[in-house]
């Protein structure tokens, strides 16, 4: 068992300076599945480099968000758009977009090392072995690098999913409930490794459980219903104007 | 980015991961010899009855193995949502289909490399002779065969009941190559060995026609 480390070093991960940090701009964004609308009427801009915390009880359009951002999902109506990608094509956004996600997106017969060679490969990077060596060490599992991926904890699954979500130096990270199955060492490990990334000037948008929470969040989102109903940005603004 | 860097990664994932499980080659072997050996027990052909039925029972066992081992191409991507992954990743989607392609003609070849010399021997058919030809043949129809298989396998992967619709889909179409196939085989086993080469275009012809759908449908195929 690899031991959990202090914080993940962002100097091998994180996105190669603030400039790389994109947001996500959601314009009236719509998702039907059948006659069910998943998502309605969703107006919310992300800036980059800020850190977002998605909220809201199972059902309420969390992950379809999510899933819409990593361009994984078409929406059914409505446009996104990425500030700070500078009208780049869909391609090249993909390539700076990292998402953490309930699946772990990790081969089970593949080694760790083999993980993060392969998606790597996929993404164009170069120097793949002492890249893959970075980010291993950076999530404390270098000593794991030749196991199996089958052999791996959660919480070890966990941290390789986010190495290799960071492989790219992503500016934006999009996490799914990433503290399920954690314990509450991995969870705190996360925190400051997401305190870290944020640091770093990567923009984060994170969907949590009810009741969870991210210390170095800047700004919370509620979701019921497919729609947002609070959202903490304008809760401030709002509070700044009666001021 | 190289789309063929990106399709080498896939082949090369492909490869690995099935050295590690050996779950595809073992099927698929296992199910044509269980057909061929059980056909000869069953039948007991001469050597003249063999020439002029087993093209056919061999590219049937083929093509159904094919079917069998084609199938979990993408679905097994959904286990961890790797198929996100591979969405995700900036590379264009035919290149995430031809490493696949390649990787499933691999497996196929492999398999049909271990077979050959065992239908030889069950059905006293002489395959020596005409080994080049034999093995051109060999080549586009399963070229064709893992072509299909794997972009339709994409396709399965979303719908219900993906395990019937595969072969569904998949066996009407690959008529041409069947045909194309075992006639080209025929040939090849007969008393006096000769190549139709009109048999060898249309297998080429099939695998080029496909080889250009895939390229342009590529995108709705891996999408969600």
């Amino acid at each position: 068992m690899s031991a959990t480390p202090a914080s993940l070093s962002t100097a091998h991960l994180a996105p190669a300076g603030s400039s790389r940090a994109i947001g996500a701009e959601f314009q009236d964004i719509g998702k039907r599945y059948g006659s069910l609308w998943a998502l309605r009427r969703i107006l919310l801009r992300i800036a980059p480099g800020e850190f977002t915390l998605l909220r809201g009880p199972n059902g309420s359009g969390k992950s379809t968000l999510l899933r819409i951002a990593a361009t994984l999902v078409r929406p059914s109506a409505g446009t996104v758009s990425y500030p700070g990608a500078d009208g780049a094509g869909e391609q090249a956004i993909k390539g700076r977009i990292g998402l953490v996600a309930h699946g772990t997106m990790l081969y089970d017969d593949l080694t760790a090392e083999e993980n993060l060679r392969f998606f790597g490969g996929l993404f164009g990077l170069q120097d793949l072995p002492s890249r893959a060596e970075a980010a291993l060490a950076s999530v404390g599992l270098a000593e794991r690098r030749d196991s199996l991926v089958r052999t791996f904890s959660r919480g070890m699954r966990q941290r390789l999913s986010l190495a290799r979500a960071m492989l790219h130096g992503p500016g934006l990270l999009l996490l799914d409930e990433p503290t399920t199955g954690l314990d509450q060492e991995a969870r705190e490990w996360l925190d400051r490794t997401l305190e870290s990334l944020h640091g770093a000037g990567c923009t984060i948008l994170m969907s949590t459980h009810a009741g969870e929470d991210a210390p170095a969040a800047t700004r919370t989102v509620w979701l019921e219903g497919g729609t947002v109903v609070r959202d903490s940005a304008a809760t401030r603004s709002d509070e700044g104007i009666s001021r | 980015m190289s789309a063929l860097r990106a399709a080498a990664s896939v082949f090369g994932k492909e490869l690995r991961t099935e050295f590690r499980t050996r779950e595809l080659l073992n099927t698929t072997v296992v199910f044509v010899l269980m057909v061929l050996i059980l056909f000869s027990f069953t039948m007991d052909p001469t050597a003249e009855e063999s020439r002029r039925f087993t093209p056919g029972l061999l590219w049937l066992a083929i093509l159904f193995a094919g079917a069998l081992m084609l199938f979990p191409s993408f679905t097994r991507e959904q286990a961890n949502d790797t198929i996100d992954a591979l969405r995700m990743a900036p590379a264009p989607a035919f290149a995430v289909l031809l490493g696949k392609v390649l990787a499933n003609f691999a497996f196929l070849t492999v398999a049909e490399w271990l077979l050959l010399p065992v239908f030889s021997v069950l059905y006293d058919v002489s395959v020596l002779r005409v080994l080049g030809e034999l093995l051109l043949v060999f080549a586009l129809g399963t070229f064709g065969l893992a072509l299909t298989g794997t972009a339709f396998s994409a396709v399965a992967a979303h719908a219900r009941m993906r395990e019937m619709l595969l072969p569904l889909m998949l066996l009407p179409l690959l008529t041409p190559l069947l045909i194309g196939s075992v006639e080209a085989t025929a040939g090849l086993l007969a008393r006096a060995p000769n190549l139709d080469w009109t048999w060898v275009k249309i297998l080429t012809g099939f695998d080029i026609v496909f080889l250009a759908a895939s390229y342009l449908v590529a995108d709705a195929l891996v999408e969600e």
